[in-house]
């Protein structure tokens, strides 16, 4: 059996890629997609002490996780296309209206 | 009967709100009346107190009748209760009387007023609040009376208060004078207040009365001289007096009531109220003793030279309030109420024929200005002279013998306080008929206002003979020897000393002495132009700018108290102000939008910026559950 610390430390290294992209980059599908990248690391990890547990709760939660992030794209990318819309470009550093 | 005694507050109560409410749609001579009719009604109820109160044995002269209880604080408690006894029921009397007087003479002075609703508004509550203050039956509320008289005396002097003028200045600063003057007294009274209550647990006089002898030496002497203190503010003695002579700015009416017969006896009567304390401290006597008699001898002496006929007047209440507190520093209790009273009849008289002397010369008073009014005026003449001499102790009439038992109990006790005032009483006799003499007898000295004087309406002289009448009789309260108020008035206070007969016997002969060789120095230099009492007072001579200047009394203040707190108050207005105080609160707003400045830069509505912001705080919680969860 694989060790239950190479998932954690996997499940970190993709957590963290994901944190990095979301702070760095200035495309706003990027940032989605790193976000997805956050939310599936959880998922392994979840998955891993699932099974080094012997708890169904774990995998059970990761439905519930997975259909989160499937409603949250659906409502994020319906946001990013009505901006698109107005601005015509999806660089979030653009997106700065809402200041002082 | 004493439970009507509420209508003594009610009757001047009902007055002054009447008058306040509704005073402008009433026509003048209403307003007056009604005034007039709240302090007779009130001296009717007076009157009934005392007849009620003279059906009783001595032992149960002491009636308290309590209306509410005004604070309870713990174990502090002060009711809303009257003391009637013989003491409270002859200042009330002499309050009510006097005042009803003045208040009808008021109709007849003040007629040409315009703000007379204002002026008899003032009155009434000045009634009212002296009631307060002789009637009540603990510190707290005689205190409550005694800043209501300050104030109806500020607003009164100060009635005038778009008037200026050379004797007095802008009359408001007058009445802020009084005011202020009176408030270093008021001190005093405060924490002799808080000493009593902290030694003996009580402001209740009766009960203060009962424990005093509970109190150290030390602590009586402090609160007496405290209490000392605001009965000199009251009181006009030294060294508050300050105040008596610039109150002279307010209507003439107001200067007979408040500065002569009533408000400025409020000093005294507290020292007679309080007279167990006094018994405690032979020291604080001591010095009462001769704060009055100095006083007395210093008024004298500035009224001597004085040309203003209302300031001569000012300054001689000066000098007989110095010889009441003189008497009560003696002890001599009796013999200062019965002087209190006589100089309330004489004194509010002479006043009220100054002011009727002003009514004829259109406010002219200057003594050398007037002259040979007697011819003119008659009724104003042969009252102000009776008032006069009761003023000068001749006998038979009042003053004589109130002043009189004041010197004896001086002869009896302190040799040297009674040689001042034994020379006070000459002087006394010296200045008063000067001012007499040169008023109304001799040549007028200004033929255009000698022509147009005139004697005054009736509703003025009719007071004035009143007045007159009980300044002739009243020595018949307080006979030598006989002394029936002394006794009446003995439940309140300390049995009074009986006084040997030789010395009663001497002291009345030197008063009389004394009385008459003042009339007769006075005749002599004023009326028959002699030249003998000039040569007799020609070493004296040098003393006289100094009697002129007032010994520099108002200088010295003004350089060494008024102008060091004016600077001191200016630099609090000009520097302290604006940079500390203003400062302190313009830099707390600084701050706040300097903070607001740099929190600002926080929401530059970069969407990276905020995922950071959400990171560092999932961030922050982890920490803290791997650290303390």
């Amino acid at each position: 059996m694989v060790p239950t610390n190479y998932y954690l430390i996997l499940s970190a290294i993709i957590f963290t890629i994901g944190a990095v992209g979301v702070l760095s980059r200035r495309n706003a599908l990027i940032i989605f997609m790193c976000v997805e990248m956050m939310l599936n690391s959880v998922n392994l990890t979840l998955i891993a002490m699932s099974r080094q547990w012997n708890n169904l709760n774990g995998q059970i939660f990761v439905f519930v996780i997975m259909a989160v992030a499937a409603a949250e794209v659906a409502v994020g990318l319906a946001i990013l296309i009505a901006h698109y819309h107005h601005a015509k470009t999806t660089n979030i550093d653009d997106i700065n209206v809402m200041k002082w | 009967m004493f439970n009507l005694a509420w209508l003594l507050f009610a009757f001047p109560t009902a007055g002054a709100l009447i008058i306040l409410l509704v005073g402008k749609r009433m026509p003048q001579k209403v307003v007056g009346w009604l005034a007039s009719a709240a302090v007779i009604a009130a001296f009717g109820v007076a009157i009934s107190l005392l007849f009620s109160l003279i059906g009783l044995p001595a032992e149960e002269q002491q009636i308290t009748i309590t209306y509410w209880q005004w604070m309870t604080i713990g174990s502090f408690q002060i009711p809303a209760a009257v003391l009637i006894d013989p003491l409270s029921v002859t200042m009330a009397m002499v309050v009510t009387g006097v005042g009803a007087l003045i208040h009808v003479y008021s109709i007849g002075y003040m007629a040409d007023e315009e703000r007379y609703q204002r002026y008899f508004f003032y009155l009434n509550f000045f009634i009212l609040a002296m009631l307060t203050l002789v009637m009540s039956n603990n510190f707290l509320g005689m205190f409550v009376g005694w800043e209501g008289v300050g104030l109806a005396s500020y607003l009164l002097i100060g009635f005038w208060f778009d008037k200026k003028d050379d004797t007095y200045g802008w009359y408001a600063d007058c009445g802020k004078k009084a005011f202020i003057v009176n408030r270093i007294g008021d001190f005093g009274m405060l924490v002799a207040m808080f000493m009593i209550w902290s030694t003996l647990g009580s402001l209740v006089f009766g009960e203060v009365g009962a424990l005093a002898h509970t109190l150290a030496p030390a602590t009586a002497t402090i609160i007496c001289l405290l209490l000392l203190l605001g009965a000199s503010g009251k009181s006009a003695q030294i060294p508050l007096y300050v105040w008596l002579p610039d109150a002279m700015a307010g209507p003439t009416p107001v200067s007979a009531l408040i500065h002569a017969a009533t408000m400025v006896t409020a000093g005294v009567y507290m020292m007679v109220r309080t007279y167990a304390l006094w018994e405690m401290s032979v020291p604080a006597m001591a010095v009462a003793a001769w704060i009055g008699a100095l006083t007395a001898l210093l008024a004298a002496t500035i009224a001597l030279v004085q040309t203003d006929l209302k300031k001569i007047l000012a300054y001689s209440t000066v000098s007989q309030l110095g010889f009441m507190v003189m008497a009560a520093g003696l002890g001599a209790y009796g013999a200062a109420i019965f002087h209190l009273v006589t100089h309330a009849f004489f004194k509010a008289l002479l006043f009220m024929g100054a002011g009727s002397v002003m009514h004829a010369t259109h406010g002219v008073l200057d003594i050398n200005r007037l002259g040979g009014l007697r011819t003119k005026m008659r009724s104003t003449y042969i009252t102000f002279a009776i008032g006069t001499a009761a003023l000068a102790g001749i006998i038979p009439f009042s003053g004589f013998f109130s002043k009189d038992a004041i010197l004896v109990a001086s002869l009896d006790q302190n040799i040297p306080v009674y040689i001042i005032a034994a020379l006070t009483a000459l002087l006394t006799a010296v200045y008063s008929f000067r001012a007499l003499f040169v008023t109304f007898h001799g040549a007028p000295r200004d033929p255009h206002l000698y022509k147009h004087a005139h004697e005054s309406p009736r509703i003025m002289t009719i007071p004035l003979w009143i007045l007159a009448i009980l300044t002739v009789f009243a020595g018949g309260f307080n006979l030598p020897f006989l002394l029936p108020l002394e006794h009446w008035l003995e439940s309140s206070f300390s049995h009074q000393e009986k006084i040997s007969v030789t010395v009663e016997i001497f002291g009345i002969m030197v008063s009389i002495v004394l009385s008459f060789f003042g009339l007769l120095i006075a005749w002599a230099y004023y009326v028959r132009k002699e030249a003998w009492p000039a040569t007799l007072t020609k070493p004296f001579l040098f003393l006289r700018p100094l009697f002129e200047h007032k010994w520099y009394i108002d200088q010295i203040y003004e350089r060494v108290i008024v102008a060091p707190l004016k600077a001191i108050s200016s630099w609090f207005a000009r520097v302290f102000d604006p940079k500390v105080i203003d400062g302190a609160v313009n830099t707390v707003g600084a701050v706040c939008m300097d903070a607001g400045e740099a929190v600002r830069k926080l929401q530059n509505g970069a969407v990276p910026t905020y995922a950071f912001s959400i990171f560092l705080g999932v961030v922050a919680v982890l920490l803290y559950f791997l650290f303390m969860g």
